[in-house]
């Protein structure tokens, strides 16, 4: 076990996690300003990757190049999804909105495995086996876009959220919903734009990811998971907390596939999350509710 | 007025409460005799609430005791604190929507009888004193709101408390169905002697009730006394006006 | 009256029935106890779990590998696998209701035990490790009580009784203190505390009812289908597809449970059947009308069909208030 294996490992999980935690920010927006629990979020990450694919298959293009119009179609997708399904169920109790969302998943998760069957899909780049050399330490060259796509992304949100108006608004009826009513703001509209904007994140986190691993239906629920788990870790309402959760799990998997077994690298997240919960629920970086 | 009744009920001595560093509750002292009717009573903000979820179980105090027939409760779990003899409402009231007005009540009741079928003959019995036997098999969720708060009471009262804490019960009633209310703890009171400690805005309430009104603004307690007393104490009118009483 | 129809229904039933019609209504009666199992938590005291597919998987493994290591019969088994799922369920309702976890978090949290017993399983050379445990099939024909090996009919009656007495069980339990109990905590736990309900008390006590009778599924599983993968038995697609039933029939009620496994086993065979005869065999598509079906009833029927079904049918059972 040398030095520059572990280095590398590291420093592949921090990308891989970046790319992680660009997803996990589309959850925290969502489920920290709409309080829905989307329970099929690593679903719609799997569609965005499948979507990649599909579009890399037809057109040869490159992932990255169709970041924006996928992230757009997504976007639309979520407001729809959001005013249309989900928003009369914010009032009702909240083992029906689970089971909504639940129920969302499984069409989503199945109806790819109708369509594409299990077999692994993949995205092929010429750069895919390219890596820049850093100090001893190689850093893939599409674990470095993927990852560098996800921090312009996840600065775009927040410059959002920090900067404009409607982004104020936003917050605003996280903070308040019964307030940001009276004073008038539209929250349906605001509640459409924010699943549309996590839905874009997901979207623009799956072109990413595409580049990194193969795509099988099944990876929906475990990405769900993950969003989760970092969110959770994270800290939920903190948008860093999303990020660093992201690469704190992304290096953590990466270690524990290197030191115990490959398939074992979802414990240590489990593990974490089960402590997290126990002893510091309002994760690492949140605020206590 | 002392009265010479024996020990009290309820003896509060000295609580504080802090929430991040604001003061809600500051040295609040006061005792309720056994089978009195006591308010508390002051301007919105004043600690009322945090005092009665001091005395029921939800909060613990910072500092000072709560004794309940001379046993010590303060820090104690609410289902202890009830176990022991009190019972409460609550201001915005939490009815078991999904269960019916008898199967509510009736929880209330097993608290001191394990069985289901006496509970149940008993909860009806209580619904029937509060007039609500005819809407036994509606859902509770179904209940306006004047409906819901004797829900409360009834469903408080099942437990067999020996004090009854009540939050703001009269609060959203009709002047009509206000008088009911007065009426009912009034006759409840004189019939089985039932103690009763009640938070209260609505003052013809509170003067139609009560045998001592306790006051508090800002956390702290500013006056204590009959309800002709307090009706003309000047710190009292301050705090509800805002300014010097003429 | 229209119970004791049912149960001579159910009972006649191998009588007139083909092999595979048994072993359709063996699986409904399956889902149908399982789910009561976990109504018992979920949809009476209100504590959502979505990894229950930990019980069936523990209970399963612990009979089965006391089966397989040292031949010990599934009758000694179950009492160990009983024991061994309380003991689960005790440990993660004790984390969660001492540290007050609760809603969606108690339920990521029942998933991420689950999720770790899968992968950890999966390392446990003992039990097999990834490439599963096989329990050997004796003669299929005679009936061997004592190891659970027969013919089809006797997992049917099996699996009839458990059905029958975990129906009967949850009735009695609604209507006793516990029921009233759990349904206060469901419905507003503060609430129930000032009525004096120790809630955690009560919540552990639906937790371990709850657990011990899914332990009961894992033992019948592990003697019916006789092969074990920690990947399939433990993963979260089994927990979802066990709380269907209960879900799209009713949570809460005694006849959810059933109703619901009947319906969708019912239909989404069917369907698979005209498929099939269509030359269609397309994997994932029973899923998506699971889905479907799941979808249409929260968003219409949100507490089930058995509820709207028994008010237009004008019945009043205890659940149904």
């Amino acid at each position: 076990m040398t030095w520059d294996l572990v280095a590398n490992v590291v420093v592949a999980g921090v990308l891989t996690g970046l790319v992680y935690g660009l997803m996990a920010l589309g959850l925290s927006v969502i489920f920290g300003v709409v309080r829905v629990v989307n329970f099929a979020h690593g679903e719609m990450m799997t569609i965005a990757m499948y979507s990649a694919v599909l579009i890399f298959a037809a057109l040869k293009l490159d992932p990255f190049l169709v970041l924006l119009p996928v992230a757009g179609a997504f976007f639309v997708f979520g407001y729809v999804l959001q005013t249309g399904v989900i928003n009369p169920f914010i009032t009702r109790p909240e083992h029906t909105q689970f089971m909504l969302l639940i129920a969302v998943a499984i069409i989503m998760t199945n109806a790819l495995l109708m369509l594409f069957g299990p077999e692994a899909r993949s995205v092929q780049v010429d750069y895919q086996l390219e890596s820049f050399e850093l100090g001893g330490v190689l850093l893939d060259k599409a674990r470095l876009y993927a990852a560098s796509a996800a921090v312009v992304a996840a600065v775009l949100l927040f410059a959002f959220f920090r900067f404009t108006l409607t982004g104020k608004s936003i917050r605003a009826c996280a903070d308040n919903y019964l307030g940001a009513r009276i004073v008038g703001l539209n929250v349906k509209h605001l509640y459409g734009l924010t699943f549309g904007l996590g839905a874009a994140c997901v979207a623009v986190a799956g072109c990413a990811m595409v580049l990194l691993v193969d795509v099988t239906p099944s990876l929906g629920p475990y990405y769900t998971l993950l969003a989760f788990v970092i969110v959770i870790v994270g800290g939920l309402g903190s948008m860093t907390g999303a990020l660093l959760g992201g690469v704190l799990i992304g290096v953590s998997e990466a270690l524990a596939g290197l030191f115990i077994a490959p398939s074992a690298k979802s414990m240590f997240s489990f593990g974490l999350l089960i402590l997290v919960l126990l002893l510091r629920p309002q994760g690492l970086f949140g605020k206590r509710s | 007025m002392k009265s010479n009744m024996g020990k009290a009920l309820l003896e509060v001595s000295g609580i504080d409460k802090s929430f991040r560093g604001l003061q809600a509750v500051a040295r609040v002292s006061f005792s309720v005799e056994p089978g009195h009717i006591v308010a508390l009573i002051g301007p919105n903000g004043a600690g009322k609430t945090t005092c009665f979820n001091m005395i029921a179980g939800t909060l613990a105090p910072d500092r000072g005791e709560v004794r309940f027939d001379g046993r010590r409760i303060d820090g104690l779990r609410p289902d202890r604190i009830c176990a022991a003899g009190i019972g409460r409402t609550f201001q915005l009231v939490k009815p078991f929507g999904g269960l019916s007005v008898l199967d509510n009540v009736t929880v209330g009741a097993l608290n001191r009888d394990a069985n289901v079928v006496s509970a149940r003959r008993r909860a009806l019995g209580i619904l029937e004193r509060l007039g609500l036997a005819d809407k036994r098999r509606q859902s509770a969720a179904s209940l306006t709101l004047p409906d819901r708060k004797r829900l409360e009471v009834a469903r408080a009262l099942a437990t067999e408390p020996r004090l009854l804490l009540l939050d703001e019960v009269m609060a959203g009633l009709r002047p009509t169905e206000t008088d009911q209310m007065i009426g009912f703890f009034r006759k409840l009171n004189e019939e089985t002697g039932l103690t009763i400690l009640l938070i209260e805005h609505v003052m013809r309430a509170v003067m139609a009730l009560s045998r001592e009104i306790h006051v508090l603004h800002h956390g702290e307690l500013i006056a204590s006394g009959s309800p002709e007393e307090i009706a003309r104490h000047p710190a009292v009118l301050a705090s509800y006006l805002g300014e010097e009483a003429p | 009256m229209l119970l004791a129809a049912l149960a001579a229904l159910l009972v006649a039933f191998p009588l007139f029935a083909g092999s595979y019609a048994l072993s359709v209504a063996t699986l409904i009666l399956y889902f149908a106890y399982t789910g009561q199992a976990w109504n018992v938590m979920t949809g009476f005291a209100g504590q959502l779990s979505l990894g229950h597919s930990l019980y069936v998987g523990v209970g399963a493994y612990a009979a089965g590998a006391l089966f397989y290591h040292y031949g010990i019969g599934p009758w000694a088994g179950l009492w160990i696998a009983i024991l061994l799922c309380v003991l689960m369920g005790a440990i993660i309702g004790f984390l969660a209701f001492r540290f007050g976890i609760s809603g969606v978090y108690f339920a990521l949290l029942t998933i991420a035990f689950a999720e770790f017993a899968r992968i950890g399983f999966d390392h446990l050379d003992w039990l097999g490790g990834p490439g599963g445990m096989f329990l050997k099939v004796a003669q299929r024909d005679q009936i061997d009580l004592l190891n659970f090996r027969g013919p089809p009919v006797m997992y049917y009656y099996a699996m009839l009784a458990f059905a029958g007495g975990a129906f009967a069980l949850c009735a009695w339990l609604l209507r006793s203190r516990a029921g009233y109990y759990w349904q206060a905590i469901r419905e507003d736990e503060e609430a129930a505390r000032s009525l004096g309900i120790d809630a955690f008390r009560w919540k552990m006590l639906a937790v371990a009812i709850s657990s011990a009778m899914t332990a009961v599924s894992g033992v019948f599983f592990a003697f019916y289908y006789n092969n074990l993968f920690p990947e399939q038995i433990f993963s979260i697609n089994r927990s979802i597809e066990l709380i269907l039933g209960p879900v799209i029939g009713g949570l809460g009620t005694l006849f959810g449970p059933i109703l619901g496994a009947a319906v969708l086993t019912l239909l989404s065979d069917g369907l698979t059947e005209l498929l099939a005869a269509l030359g269609w065999e397309i994997p994932g598509f029973k899923q998506v009308f699971y889905g479907v079906v799941l979808l249409l009833v929260v968003m219409f029927l949100p507490n089930g069909i058995w509820p709207a079904l028994a008010k237009r049918l004008g019945i009043d059972d205890a659940s149904n208030r």
